[in-house]
């Protein structure tokens, strides 16, 4: 219910700055999210594509970009971030990442804490990225709380998705937060399923869950009763059957998996649970024990089984979760192919949220749109026009303006603080 | 028990000295030590590394970053003996050279990070692990990365398959002077000795900024309390430590020169005593332009120079000075923000160094990072380019390779394509600029010691085997 009125207040907003959202692109090199088509044209309206393909026809009087057959994307769409939650990593009083003095855990929402002028959407918009998918962080509790989908507008109403998913960690660091163990980090999470799943009634007859007090127990209701995706972190092989078993025995919970570094041992069973996963394509170290056999074919391997992949940049989710074309351009170079790669950071994450307008350039599709100076896959490519819901976006940031006050260190008329272009 | 086991193995090893190559070579090279004149070794724990047997090899037709700013197209590399022996276009392969077509591939020198933790923060990165800061007091300059090191980190092995030759081997940036560095080339070997870069020079480092003063004044009683609190106290215990170290000098000068009792050693102030006297490089962790000003000052009240600020994510503010003083930033492409000191990082970092006439390395400080430094030197190189500063994928390639080299104080021996220097050799299987190429070959002192995709030619740690994932592609 509270999802719906957000829907259609989103699509209100929408209608009323519609003017600025009509826009076409031809001569295309398209990546529509699941094919590459040639000299394609691109016809979006009121922010929403309504034409893809060679033989698309642009409305007459509509702003028309010639790309010269460059490459054309979707908005590239980050599976795992947090951006727009922290500011400055190290400066707890920036960073609202986790909470670790919380006394709640499932209800913790990151769309409270989700600020659309932090420095860090701008530096991610201005590398392709328009979706982020936010998460909370692990703080005190193995369920973290409520992650959203937003875009990198910078505008006050960029949350998608408010409240997309809920994210409970079940691998080594979940075990910790339970109390020590993976019995422990289980038992805990079969307890507050169980208390989601029975709110409100065993809190109107008891007062208080096994596990869950009220607040929490309601808001992991959605998740525990299949209503809400349910992003389960996990690494090692083991602990991924354990969650694909979780799956066989409640078939109704939407589950996916964040972390799986050793998907790759079990990705025929994932392919088969439909459990889709969300990945690290770097991940090649044995950096703990549950990770013992990364390796940076997982995404390959995975994508090859079946299993529907969105990959990730996990060591600085907030400042560099733009990083991921690179990720997935070695992801390629380690075995994967182009077109796969080129889903995993546009339609597949799409999928994995459930949020199909995004990541794609078909009729019907969000007008998040990128133009490229090269592959897009490519470390020295990079993007020249950037579109939001078909509005054009400034390729600016805070970055940017620290570089041009100091590209040049000649001699001047005044301190550098006077140097600011607009 | 496991302590005895241990004990055995070292002894076995300084027992086993062989002629041939590998790890356990003569360290012939090692000075007397001598209490009974005063002076002391100061290389008490050699490199026992000399290279391993190689044929003569002929890359054949390749394109050469060579590592000095140029490329060659349709280039010949020999490498012969642990040597790059010459460099041309059409050179005849004599009977005993192993000749391999490099058409459309890349060569070049193989990739020197002068900042890695590997081996002191291994994997996995367990509790017992964490061997990379001596965080009992704001100056350890007496510890020895080396000490630290676990040759069995699986990192060396992943930075291998990303065609890094050297590194140089970190304490962490808990302290104002963290400890001494070391420089390795990255073949895998059962002792950190085996691994050492023979006769590379020792290193200290130095941390400016919020880690020195958050470890020990914010420590909240976890850790010593008290000094430093602020950037203020960092810089007074710097300038403390190098009074001392003067003095300290002074005192063994005087000894030198008039005999008597020698002074007390101190293992502290040996470390400092060799930055004043020239033999030790400074190699700085600064991430601010301001702090940097202020190190440089106090490098020159004391009489030292610094090799090289680290991190330095503001170079680009002062990149004019930096050239001036003739001191390297060690760089990331684009990391910024995870903590204040880091808020003003920028992409165009290193370009805008690079154009300053400043010498501008490309590092890594992180073992993922380490595997594809290649990728981090083409993403500066082109948001150089973006704003229209015209730098060759050649010049960049020195970001890589020279430039780290002299950091460290080993570019005789390495880090361009020159005959008579070290073999230290990778071919890529594209242009190294893109992110789709591979390091496909990688030669120390001329051996071939990877070879992707060749289960004879991937090192595979003691940690991985009988583990989940053993010898698999990584």
């Amino acid at each position: 219910m509270i999802r719906f009125l957000m829907t259609a207040g989103a699509a209100s907003t929408l209608a009323l700055c519609a003017a600025a959202q009509d826009v076409a692109v031809e001569n295309a090199n398209l990546w529509t999210g699941d094919s590459m088509v040639a000299d394609a044209t691109i016809v979006i309206q009121d922010g929403t594509v309504i034409a893809a393909g060679p033989d698309a026809e642009i409305p007459s009087g509509m702003e028309t970009l010639d790309a010269q057959g460059a490459w054309v994307t979707p908005g590239i769409f980050s599976a795992y971030s947090q951006v727009g939650i922290v500011e400055v990593g190290a400066e707890d009083s920036t960073n609202d990442t986790t909470a670790p003095m919380s006394s709640f855990s499932a209800a913790l929402d990151v769309a409270d804490a989700f600020n659309p002028a932090a420095t860090t959407v701008p530096a991610t918009r201005l590398e392709g990225v328009t979706r982020i998918a936010v998460m909370p962080g692990f703080g005190s509790n193995l369920l973290a709380g409520q992650g959203l989908v937003a875009s990198t507008s910078g505008k006050a109403d960029s949350i998608t998705e408010p409240k997309a998913f809920a994210f409970v960690n079940l691998g080594e660091a979940g075990a910790a937060l339970a109390g020590g163990s993976r019995a422990a980090a289980w038992a805990n999470f079969r307890a507050a399923l169980s208390d989601a799943r029975t709110y409100p009634a065993r809190y109107i007859a008891s007062e208080e869950g096994d596990i869950l007090n009220r607040v929490d127990a309601r808001a992991l209701a959605p998740a525990a009763r299949g209503d809400q995706l349910l992003l389960i972190a996990v690494s090692r092989a083991s602990d991924i059957r354990n969650v694909i078993a979780l799956k066989e025995e409640y078939s109704n919970l939407r589950l996916a998996l964040v972390g799986a570094q050793e998907g790759w041992m079990v990705a025929d069973e994932l392919a088969a649970a439909d459990i889709p996963v969300i990945i690290d394509p770097y991940d090649n170290l044995p950096v703990r024990f549950e990770s013992l056999a990364s390796t940076q074919e997982n995404t390959q391997r995975l994508i090859d089984a079946g299993v529907t992949t969105a990959l990730a940049y996990f060591d600085d989710s907030s400042h560099q979760a733009r990083l991921i074309l690179q990720s997935a351009g070695n992801a390629v170079a380690n075995g994967l192919d182009r077109e796969d790669a080129l889903a995993a950071i546009t339609s597949a994450p799409a999928e994995v949220f459930g949020l199909d307008r995004l990541g794609h350039l078909t009729p019907g599709s969000t007008g998040d749109l990128v133009i490229w100076d090269g592959d897009p896959l490519e470390v020295m490519s990079a993007p020249t026009r950037v579109f939001i819901d078909g509005i054009e976006q400034p390729l600016e940031s805070r970055q940017t303006k620290l570089r041009d006050r100091y590209t040049d260190l000649g001699d001047r008329d005044l301190p550098f603080a006077y140097k600011r272009e607009d | 028990m496991k302590y005895g086991l241990r004990t055995v193995a070292a002894l076995t090893l300084l027992a086993g000295v062989t002629a041939c190559g590998g790890e356990n070579a003569d360290p012939s090279n090692k000075e007397s030590t001598s209490q009974a004149d005063g002076t002391f070794d100061k290389d008490p724990y050699p490199s026992t590394y000399s290279p391993y047997p190689s044929d003569a090899i002929l890359l054949k037709d390749a394109t050469v970053y060579d590592g000095l700013g140029e490329v060659l197209e349709n280039h010949d590399v020999l490498l012969r003996d642990g040597d790059i022996v010459e460099i041309g276009e059409e050179i005849d392969a004599a009977d005993d050279v192993t000749v391999i077509d490099a058409t459309g591939k890349f060569v070049t020198p193989g990739i020197i990070d002068n900042h890695s933790h590997l081996g002191v923060y291994p994997s996995p990165s367990v509790s017992a692990h964490q061997d990379g800061n001596e965080i009992s007091a704001p100056v350890t300059a007496e510890v020895w990365a080396e000490h630290g090191v676990w040759p069995q980190d699986p990192g060396f092995t992943r930075a291998l398959a990303g065609g890094v030759t050297s590194l140089q081997l970190l304490p962490g940036s808990a302290n104002l002077f963290g400890g001494r560095g070391v420089i390795i080339k990255n073949v895998p070997a059962r002792t950190v000795q085996g691994m050492k870069f023979p006769d590379a020079p020792y290193t200290l480092k130095m941390a400016c900024g919020e880690n020195p003063k958050r470890v020990y004044g914010y420590g909240g009683g976890q850790y010593p309390g008290g000094a430093p609190f602020s950037r203020m106290g960092n810089v007074a215990g710097y300038r403390t430590s190098w009074a001392k170290a003067v003095e300290y000098k002074r005192k063994w000068e005087k000894w030198e020169e008039e005999g008597g009792d020698p002074p007390t050693r101190d293992l502290e102030l040996d470390t400092l005593k060799g930055v004043l006297d020239g033999d030790i490089l400074v190699h700085m962790h600064c991430y601010r332009a301001d702090e940097m000003a202020q190190i440089i000052d106090m490098s020159k009240e004391f009489g030292y120079k610094i090799s090289s600020f680290h991190h330095a994510v503001e170079s680009y503010k002062i990149a004019d000075k930096l050239a001036d003083e003739g001191i390297c930033s060690s760089m990331w492409a684009d990391w910024w923000g995870f903590k204040m000191e880091a808020y003003d990082g920028i992409r165009e970092n290193i370009p805008l160094v690079h154009k300053a006439g400043a010498c501008a390395i490309v590092h890594s400080d992180s073992d993922i990072g380490i595997q594809r430094l290649n990728q981090e030197a083409a993403k500066a190189l082109s948001d150089g380019q973006r704003i229209g500063i015209d730098i060759s994928k050649a010049e960049a390639w020195q970001w890589l390779s020279a430039n780290p080299a002299k950091s460290l104080g080993i570019f005789d021996e390495t880090g361009s394509l020159e005959p008579g220097k070290d073999a230290d050799v990778v071919v890529w299987s594209a242009d190294p600029f893109s992110v789709y190429a591979q390091a496909e070959k990688v030669f120390i002192d001329g051996a071939l010691l990877y070879e992707r995709g060749n289960p004879d030619l991937t090192p595979v740690t003691d940690f991985e085997l009988g583990q989940p994932g053993e010898g698999d592609m990584k």
